[in-house]
């Protein structure tokens, strides 16, 4: 019988002390111990990008990672994207640029998209394409999430989720 | 899907990790990054009874100059490999071909060291590793020794690290000014290579003095496609000269045949990959 280990995890921003099992996925830490469930399973099997969280500001897949190797870490889930009642800058142009139909990649494609704009606030239509290589929407809706992540990165979204008029991007998006 | 159960080792210096190493008998296995073992151990193709995480050996991370090579830490990511200012500058085809591996979420996770202890026949770091000549240093209960690139991939994921051992560092020679490219080939985004060609030539003038090519997944190991290489080196910079040359890329080979193709193709893919990694890396 395989010794349980305590792991001291942040996530999104509230610190966590828990007895875990070293086999326990991130994910399922995640979803079953602290019931945030806004982070989803896909695939399972490193393909999809529906777990996707961030460690540290960067962007991993949680269903590829135990959670004792987030010991001493900081985890944010999508869950902890939004500011006092407020949406992010991506979830409003993901909801004001339809960049979702059935909505079970929107977790992983957000947060992907957040950390994509971390490192490059001001990318091109395809560095957003390559950026989400590892986030797969099987609506295949990626028009509209390409145009989203660009109104993001624009600024073409206000704080109210509107999207401004002269944006290209966000007008093709607006009306698609 | 959840791996068998495990007990689990952290340890914080490469001493230490050889410690629990030597105490663990012979069902453990060393995690890196785990973007390879994590999903064999969910499909419990693999279930070790311990798991020996390095991943809070600082002195493992970390790109360094060391004269006329970098050293790099084996628990570099493949991202800090694509993006570090010294390997961009003197090994830009490290940064090039980890750039393509998988996605940038594992690309954040994954590792340089864990990669190329994996072996993967389609994975994308042990070419160019091979091109390169790089060096691998390996710690073990009886010290410290040094395995050459050309030494270290033994066959399907086998190489020179035996048990008791772990891959710290990787030395490999600057290639500074010389021209670079990776060049994979797959059929949908985030897929292990079908075949893949990393290049590097030292062009002087209107020729190409030098050239080392790696190929990836043309045998159960890494290969260098010598053949092209000699015939390269003094040959005038000219697509008609680098056509000609890549025509040998795939002697000396042996791709296996899978559901995305099989041998001959391989050999195909493998003759115009070079060309076209070739005349990328050359500016043509």
């Amino acid at each position: 019988m395989a010794s349980s280990k305590t792991i001291t995890v942040e996530v999104d921003d509230v610190s966590y002390t828990d007895d875990v099992e070293p086999r326990l996925l991130l994910v399922q830490y995640l979803r079953e111990r602290l019931g945030k469930t806004g982070t989803l399973i896909g695939c399972d099997t490193t393909n999809c990008g529906a777990c996707t969280v961030h460690l540290d500001g960067v962007s991993v897949k949680s269903c590829t990672m135990f959670a004792v190797q987030a010991d001493g870490h900081s985890v944010t889930t999508i869950e902890g994207l939004a500011r006092d009642g407020k949406l992010a800058p991506l979830q409003q142009a993901f909801h004001q640029c339809h960049a979702l139909q059935c909505g079970f990649c929107t977790p992983g494609m957000i947060m992907q998209s957040a950390s994509l704009l971390t490192e490059n606030p001001h990318p091109t239509e395809q560095e957003i394409r390559d950026g989400l290589e590892g986030n797969l929407c099987r609506c295949t809706g990626y028009q509209n999430i390409v145009a989203a992540v660009q109104a993001a990165a624009d600024g073409t979204v206000s704080a109210d989720g509107t999207v401004s008029a002269d944006s290209d991007e966000a007008e093709t998006a607006g009306v698609a | 899907m959840i791996p068998s159960a495990f007990d689990y080792a952290a340890p914080t210096t490469v001493a230490e990790a050889l410690g629990v190493l030597a105490d663990a008998g012979d069902d453990v296995k060393v995690l890196a990054g785990g973007q390879s073992l994590i999903p064999v151990m969910k499909l419990r193709l693999a279930d070790p009874a311990m798991v020996v995480d390095l991943g809070r050996i600082g002195e493992l991370s970390g790109v360094r100059d060391d004269g006329d090579a970098l050293l790099i830490g084996a628990m570099t990511t493949h991202h800090q490999i694509a993006t570090d200012p010294l390997i961009v500058e003197h090994v830009p085809l490290l940064a090039q071909a980890a750039a393509t591996v998988a996605d940038p979420q594992v690309r954040h996770r994954g590792t340089f060291g864990g990669a190329l202890v994996h072996a993967d026949p389609a994975g994308d770091m042990p070419a160019p590793v091979l091109a390169a000549d790089a060096t691998f240093i390996l710690a073990g209960p009886n010290g410290e020794r040094r395995v050459a690139a050309a030494d270290f991939f033994q066959g399907y994921f086998t190489t020179a690290v035996d048990d008791g051992e772990i891959l710290t560092h990787i030395r490999v020679p600057k290639y500074t000014g010389w021209g670079s490219h990776y060049e994979k080939f797959t059929r949908v985004a985030q897929q292990w290579s079908i075949v893949a060609v990393a290049a590097m030539v030292r062009v002087e003038g209107g020729t190409i003095a030098e050239a080392r090519i790696g190929l990836t997944n043309m045998a159960s190991t890494p290969l260098r496609a010598t053949a092209v290489e000699q015939a390269l080196a003094g040959a005038p910079l000219t697509a008609e000269a680098i056509a000609t040359a890549s025509a040998h890329a795939a002697e000396g080979s042996d791709p296996a045949s899978d559901l995305n193709g099989d041998a001959a193709y391989r050999r195909h893919l493998a003759e115009v990959l070079t060309k076209r990694a070739v005349i990328a890396a050359a500016g043509l």
